[in-house]
């Protein structure tokens, strides 16, 4: 595989970085919402906010990066509609990758709960204590995040299908496995 | 001459004209407020009921008296999960610790309207004597007492057991409250 075939090594780092804070706060925050109050879940919902805080912050870095460089082009036999899908797919997921933090910080300050990164940098609260909107953010902070669990699994079906079941070197794309071609 | 004797009269009687015991408070228009440090974020709450008993002449600061008793369940802890944690037994344990009451025992004049407040706030059973600066500010129709201290919530046994862990709820609670009162 060449190296045009493959993102480039920052993407790469990017992606799986992103991916993996998701993959952590992602369960954190169905674990912790319904926990009974105590120190501990004061603590899991500031890590999930300062988590939620990086994926955003690494995701604006992420767009920046993506709208500079030319990812690599899907190989020629892939399907009109797949590769429409594909588009429209990882527009959502940028999409949703910078909705979910917001909708997080939206709703922390209409709940009366500034978020402070870290417990050192606050975030402006854009919006005032406000307990309808409050609980109407926590359903869109949900919903949102629900839509973005069913994209994701999308997401490595697809990439899954294309590397093992059409036998293409497509997981190389995103760094895993061998680099030359097979 | 006869003027000279009428406007030092007024003189010397204006400030007897303007001296005002305060004794009847306004609720609407006073409140207790307190903020206090969560993972390191400021969250605000307070209390909607008290009840306030004042006698203050602010010529005559040594004779003056407070009584504020707070209704605990009357509290905003900044989220309702707070509200309802706050009347357990680890916090208020409001069942048996209703209230919060603050007696004062001496009023001292600082001078430009301040004064300083000494008494005994009595909360879960404990009691502890604070010194609270009041600054006064005389109003056309009601006149405002403002204090502020820190409250260590420690020292009452508030927050024990799991919520002692001053990391994660810090222990100073600043307290702040506006009184509105009207006075004869």
């Amino acid at each position: 595989m060449t190296a045009a075939n493959r993102y480039s090594t920052t993407a790469i780092a990017l992606h799986w970085l992103v991916a993996l804070l998701i993959f952590a706060t992602f369960p954190l925050g169905l674990y912790m919402v319904d926990l009974p109050l105590s120190p501990d879940k004061l603590k899991l919902y500031s890590y999930h906010k300062w988590i939620g805080v990086s994926v955003f912050l690494l995701v604006a870095i992420r767009l920046g990066w993506r709208l500079t460089h030319t990812p690599p082009p899907l190989p020629n036999d892939i399907a009109a509609w797949q590769r429409r899908a594909s588009s429209v797919a990882h527009g959502l997921l940028y999409l949703l990758m910078v909705a979910i933090p917001v909708s997080g910080w939206l709703m922390s300050s209409a709940k009366g709960f500034q978020t402070v990164w870290f417990g050192v940098l606050p975030l402006p609260d854009l919006v005032e204590k406000n307990r309808e909107l409050g609980d109407l953010l926590a359903t869109a902070h949900q919903v949102l995040n629900y839509s973005l669990a069913a994209l994701v699994t999308l997401h490595v079906a697809a990439a899954l299908k294309h590397h093992f079941v059409e036998r293409r070197p497509f997981l190389q794309r995103m760094g895993l496995g061998r680099k030359e071609r097979t | 001459m006869k003027l000279a004797a009428f406007i030092l009269m007024s003189v010397l009687a204006s400030p007897a004209a303007h001296a005002v015991e305060y004794t009847t408070v306004l609720p609407k228009q006073s409140r207790v407020d307190f903020e206090f440090r969560q993972m390191g974020v400021p969250v605000k709450g307070g209390f909607k009921r008290f009840t306030t008993q004042m006698a203050f002449d602010p010529a005559k600061p040594e004779a003056a008296r407070a009584t504020i008793e707070i209704d605990l369940a009357s509290i905003d802890a900044g989220s309702r999960e707070a509200d309802d944690e706050s009347a357990g037994k680890l916090w208020f344990n409001r069942s048996l610790y209703p209230k919060a009451t603050f007696v004062s025992s001496e009023v001292r004049a600082l001078g430009a309207n301040r004064f300083e407040l000494r008494g005994t706030l009595t909360l879960k059973g404990k009691s502890r004597d604070l010194n609270i600066p009041v600054s006064y500010t005389p109003g056309k129709n009601a006149s405002t007492f403002d204090g502020s201290f820190v409250l260590k919530r420690l020292d009452f046994g508030i927050g024990e057991g799991m919520w002692a862990d001053v990391a994660t709820v810090a222990n100073e609670v600043q307290v702040k409250f506006r009184i509105a009162a009207t006075g004869k």
